[in-house]
């Protein structure tokens, strides 16, 4: 009998540990460490940010649904990985410490024939100066509890503009680094439509702020679709959504430091400005969880798993190159740890072998681009395909069997742009490949026929039947298995 | 009036992206188009799902 475990319970992680149940589950051990008590349906976070779900909506206990499951559930952080075991332990183990109240600080060596890495990421506010919910001015709507918050301070907001107040909104991304614009852009939008409902929009001026070089680049260098006979560039498409809304923006951005109601940021020009906000909400940059690694005499070997900033290394190839030099093929396909074949990394946990979009920097040196995004329906195409190959590996195969380049997979982004049945609308993306690959496709990277964006109250229905879908799936009711990932 | 506005200041931020037309915009809340339009949304994002597991 082996035994898997998996760090994480997110959207890769459970979807690890669901399928790895469902096939391998009553014969092998699956053992979930996660710090949080509950899943959380991230995207809909949004829709809590303003108003129109609560915590409840986007939320379930872990502990509960796993019960009806073989997954032994932990409700623990990881701390540290010995993948070659210690002098104790012939065997690779994960040192835990419980987050669950009745064990609160009580650590754990957990051993492991397979580990996954699918921790996400370390929502890294203090990489500005005032950023975020906890010690900085700013509001977050990564996390269900951060979105509440956000809420709350937005309804202050729409209160003051009822009672005469002009009030500025800034909403986008809180560093040069970050990823996950898409969460931004969805936000300001439906922090739009919220104000239309409340009669204020005349009250507002909307700013977004991001460190993307155009409008639309998502991390993924834009896309290119086909939209009235032309094929044309992402950029067009969302300052076309900027322009209809009456919203205004600033891109090449690095946000420096944020004091009470004013940001202060870079751009890659070189200069510097202030930006004064009334409410704003600000992504955070992405770093790995802060995991240490031992070898078996006990020396740190953290450097030599991990990239800098903290994600684990796995089959990519990060050998440094100019970008006129980056392929598609650079991509990890397996997932798989190089030194150590039984430890894989999913979702924004692995390492990238570098960004999608061209790294840029300012003169006095500011790296201001955006990181790789690796959220969403890749994070889960990647996880499904280790679960296959761990299934497989448990079952004799030597090397894994199936893989999930982000250059070989598509991704399909719904972002709501107002929440009403009949008045809803929503920016419905698809790319293919996630990362372009110009040997295959020399005109865009992509495949054009597959690669569309187009708004509408269709994807407003498709994003809230993917709400109640995916939860459905991820609480593992009958028949969650034939829905798609 | 001595403020009227008798000219728009040109080239601003919002003077060169497409907006969309009354036409445009009603489409987009059409609910026989938008059914429509939910349809081959759905059979593209199948396509790209089958595509994308190997």
């Amino acid at each position: 009998m082996s035994r898997i475990v998996i760090l994480g319970a997110g959207i890769s992680g459970h979807t690890a540990a669901r399928y790895l149940d469902k096939w391998i589950g009553k014969k092998h051990e699956i053992i979930v460490v996660s710090p949080n008590a509950k899943w959380n349906w991230i995207p809909s976070n949004i829709w809590v940010g303003v108003g129109q779900m609560t915590e409840e909506d986007v939320t379930f206990d872990l502990a509960e649904v796993y019960k009806k499951t073989n997954v032994d559930f932990r409700q623990a952080k990881a701390i540290s990985i010995n993948p070659e075991g210690s002098a104790d332990s012939e065997k690779p183990f994960i040192t835990v410490e419980y987050t669950l109240e009745s064990r609160a600080g009580e650590q754990e060596n957990i051993e492991y024939d397979y580990m996954i890495n699918a921790t996400g990421p370390k929502l890294n506010f203090g990489a500005t100066e005032g950023l975020g919910p906890d010690h900085g001015h700013t509001v977050s709507v990564c996390t269900a509890g951060h979105a509440l918050e956000a809420n709350e301070k937005l309804q202050a907001t729409i209160d003051r503009m009822k009672a005469g107040e002009h009030c500025t909104v800034v909403i986008g991304t809180g560093h040069g680094m970050c990823t996950c614009q898409g969460a931004a852009f969805e936000y300001i939008y439906n922090v739009d439509h919220v104000l239309r409902e409340a009669g204020v929009r005349d009250m507002a001026r909307i700013v977004w702020i991001s460190n993307e070089y155009e409008l639309g680049d998502f991390g993924m260098g834009g896309v290119h679709i086909k939209r009235g006979g032309y094929v044309t560039n992402g950029k067009t498409f969302a300052e076309s959504l900027m322009v209809e809304r009456g919203i205004e923006w600033i891109t090449r951005a690095h946000v420096k430091k944020v004091e009470a109601g004013l940001i202060h940021y870079e751009t890659l020009d070189g200069e510097f400005h202030e930006q004064e906000f009334d409410f704003s909400m600000l992504i955070p940059p992405f770093a790995g969880v802060g995991l240490k690694a031992f070898d078996k005499a006990g020396e740190d070997i953290t450097a030599n798993i991990f990239a800098p900033n903290g994600f684990l290394k796995v089959d990519a190839d990060y050998t440094p190159r100019p970008f006129a030099e980056w392929s598609a093929k650079d991509w990890p396909r397996n997932y798989q740890n190089p030194t150590y074949k039984n430890m894989f990394a999913v979702g924004i946990a692995f390492a990238p072998p570098h960004p999608i979009s061209k790294p840029m920097q300012s003169p006095n040196g500011t790296a201001i681009n955006p990181t790789p995004p690796r959220t969403g329906m890749p994070s889960a195409t990647m996880a499904k395909a280790v679960a296959q190959s761990i299934r497989d590996m448990v079952n004799g195969a030597k090397e894994p069997t199936h893989s999930a380049s982000m250059a070989e997979m598509g991704a399909a982004c719904v972002a709501s742009t107002g929440s009403h049945v009949f008045k809803g609308t929503a920016a419905t993306m698809t790319v293919f490949p996630v990362v372009p690959d110009f040997e295959k496709y020399p005109d865009t990277g992509r495949d054009i026929e597959l690669t569309t964006g187009e708004i509408g109250l269709a994807g407003h229905w498709m994003k809230y039947i993917l709400h109640h879908t995916f939860i459905y799936q991820a609480k593992l009711k009958p028949g969650w298995s034939v829905l798609p990932d | 009036m001595a403020n009227k506005v008798t000219n728009k200041e040109p080239y601003q931020q919002a003077y060169y992206p497409p907006a969309p037309t009354g036409f445009t915009k009603s489409m987009r809340t059409s609910v026989i188009w938008q059914f429509f339009r939910f349809i081959v949304i759905n059979l593209k994002m199948l396509k790209l799902m089958s595509k994308s597991h190997h």
